[in-house]
């Protein structure tokens, strides 16, 4: 701690170079911060999902349907404890922009299968109560400055016509990464307003008494329905998610890409910049040798010093990365769960600290070996 | 005393016996210092004098312990330091020595009062301890109305004031000066020259000091000339005559 003056005042020498690589760090760990928020906005749903709940859908494609009467069929397979399902029903409030998830839901099934949003009893029976009612989260409704109880008009994209929905109640999730940026409505409601499509739903959720069993009972399933106009495919929900994630391309490899294309390139302009300024001051590094300071001391004082601008520079890259994701999903819906977590400041930080240690090395050792009689004739 | 001959003073701070030094530049073998033999005792203000090349700084870096000789024992305080491993040296440095060069060699980015408080950052003392030995050694050199001044905003002469303070604070056993007087207008060159003077007689220092100066050697206790690499008299300096 007590060397902290020398290392802040070192910082103060060149303020151009030290601006430019702090810069350099801070645009680095800027991005850094948005790539991982990215990734982890896409694979947030396989991290979360159900590890006892399967996904039923239509083995031709997710928008084929299936039969509502597989519910039935479904319950009576043997290690299955719990059935719902929902449709997608992709329309817009107001205009396009303005796109957002919104699921019809089996209202009688939904809620158990999903424990981990929280619904207040009083609003879940008044929407039960109400044919046009809507269940909304936590994150949607602050999109919109929605209220309880105001009635939202939708423009159906696939049903066409404007559908308008009373406002019944609010969810919100049990952990931070729950979506809540859903709208739910009854699939009865659906069913009745829609010109085609009666009697099929979108997809089945079957909860499994035993996780273990999850590959087995998705066999028996798709077996069941086997050469039948509805044939199935059935995941786990975590593979369903990925599943999904994948569509978009190999999302990790792109930021591991550019990620390392980033942080290699901060290598060479800080090892640069920490060896351009360790040899201007290899005068006062002998000085510092010729009063007592050790090697090993030189040593830590330079990589302590390259690791300072590298905390530094990435704190605030971090920080403004922090600032932006607190703004919330930048593409209004897309990305539900768009925030930058503690673990990926941690991360950033941590890598931050072991570029500063790479970058500082060579001129670390340089000045660990570097001979006092020499280092004082160079003054 | 001082004396270049073995065996004077069986009471010296400082004892060379046969030290030699040489260099290598390519295939040549420059022999820089060559047999030196040399009794200094403790409170001695001697001064090393000696046409460029001739050994002087060598000398001076062989006692301060930044180098090593090829030949001979170093004897400090009673310590042979010859056979000193580089951690060795670097502590015992840290204790014993203190360092004036010609161009004061501050941080340029520290206040005096930073500057001087380095040495002192590698001991164990606490805050409070370390600002009064700074505090102590900043007011023997005169400049204690100057503790939050960069070097940038002195003068050459309290630069090289706050470099000897920088010398001093941790109480070494003696102070070895490379030219300090070398980049000074003479009236900041006596100031420096007396402080060295008083450094000795009021608080019974031993500085080994290296100049070109004549006037500057005169104010030392005794002077030594080398010669390619050889001491070769000791005379009296203005001080003690």
């Amino acid at each position: 701690m007590k060397w902290l003056p020398l290392l802040f005042a070192n910082l103060k020498r060149k303020k151009t170079r030290s601006l430019m690589t702090l810069g350099s760090f801070i645009v680095a760990f800027f991005l850094y911060g948005l790539l991982a928020t990215i990734n982890d906005a896409f694979n947030q749903g396989i991290e979360i999902a159900g590890a006892d709940r399967l996904v039923v859908r239509n083995r031709i494609s997710l928008i084929m349907p299936l039969p509502e009467s597989y519910k039935e069929q479904l319950k009576q397979i043997q290690g299955i404890s719990g059935v719902t399902y929902g449709s997608w029903f992709g329309g817009v409030y107001k205009e396009e922009r303005n796109f957002f998830p919104q699921f019809a839901i089996d209202t009688d099934t939904y809620r158990d299968m999903f424990p981990e949003y929280i619904i207040p009893d009083d609003q879940w029976k008044e929407f039960l109560k109400d044919r046009e009612g809507c269940i909304v989260g936590k994150t949607l409704m602050n999109r919109f400055n929605w209220s309880l109880h105001d009635r939202i008009p939708i423009k159906a994209s696939i049903y066409g016509g404007v559908w308008e929905f009373n406002i019944c109640g609010i969810y919100s999730g049990k952990r931070k990464t729950d979506d809540t940026s859903q709208f739910w409505f009854h699939h009865k409601y659906l069913d009745e307003r829609r010109q085609w499509g009666h009697g099929t739903v979108g997809w089945y959720y079957a909860k499994v008494d035993n996780p273990d069993n999850a590959l087995r009972i998705s066999e028996t399933i798709d077996n069941r329905f086997a050469n039948s106009p509805f044939e199935t495919t059935t995941e786990t929900e975590k593979s369903f998610a990925a599943g999904f994630v994948r569509q978009f391309g190999n999302i990790k490899l792109i930021i591991r890409s550019v990620g390392a294309v980033v942080f290699f390139t901060l290598i060479l302009i800080t090892g640069s910049n920490m060896a351009v300024s360790i040899r201007e001051r290899t005068g006062e590094i002998a000085i510092l040798k010729t009063l007592g300071m050790s090697r090993i001391r030189v040593l830590v004082l330079v990589l302590s010093e390259s690791v300072l601008y590298a905390l530094i520079g990435g704190g605030i890259g971090i920080g403004l990365a922090k600032l932006y994701t607190l703004g919330g999903d930048p593409t209004k819906g897309m990305l539900p769960l768009f925030y930058l977590s503690g673990y990926t400041i941690g991360s950033a930080l941590t890598v931050a600290a072991l570029v500063g240690i790479t970058a500082g090395l060579i001129p670390a050792v340089n000045a660990l070996n570097l001979r006092i009689a020499d280092g004082l004739r160079r003054v | 005393m001082v004396s270049t001959q073995p065996n004077q003073s069986p009471k010296a701070l400082i004892v060379l016996r046969n030290v030699s030094k040489r260099y290598r530049r390519g295939l040549e073998t420059i022999d820089v210092l060559s047999q030196v033999n040399l009794d200094i005792d403790a409170g001695e203000f001697v001064a090393f004098m000696g046409p460029s090349g001739s050994g002087k700084t060598t000398l001076l870096n062989l006692i301060g312990g930044l180098d090593v000789p090829d030949n001979g024992s170093i004897i400090i305080a009673g310590e042979e330091i010859t056979g000193f491993s580089d951690s060795m040296l670097t502590a015992w440095r840290a204790r014993h020595v203190g360092f004036v060069f010609q161009l004061y060699n501050l941080i340029p980015v520290l206040t005096a009062y930073q500057n001087v408080e380095l040495p002192l950052l590698l001991t164990r003392l606490n805050k409070k301890s370390r600002k009064k030995h700074v505090e102590t050694a900043l007011s023997i050199v005169g400049l204690n109305d100057r503790m939050h001044h960069y070097p940038r905003q002195l003068s050459g002469g309290q630069e090289q004031r706050v470099a000897i303070a920088r010398a001093i604070v941790s109480d070494p056993t003696f102070l070895l000066c490379d030219e300090p007087t070398g980049d000074l207008d003479r009236a900041s060159a006596n100031d420096i020259l007396d402080l060295l003077q008083r450094l000795v007689s009021d608080y019974k220092k031993t500085v080994l000091m290296v100049t070109h100066d004549p006037m500057a050697a005169g104010k030392a206790n005794a002077i030594l000339h080398l010669d390619k690499g050889k001491l070769n008299s000791v005379s009296k300096g203005l001080a003690t005559s």
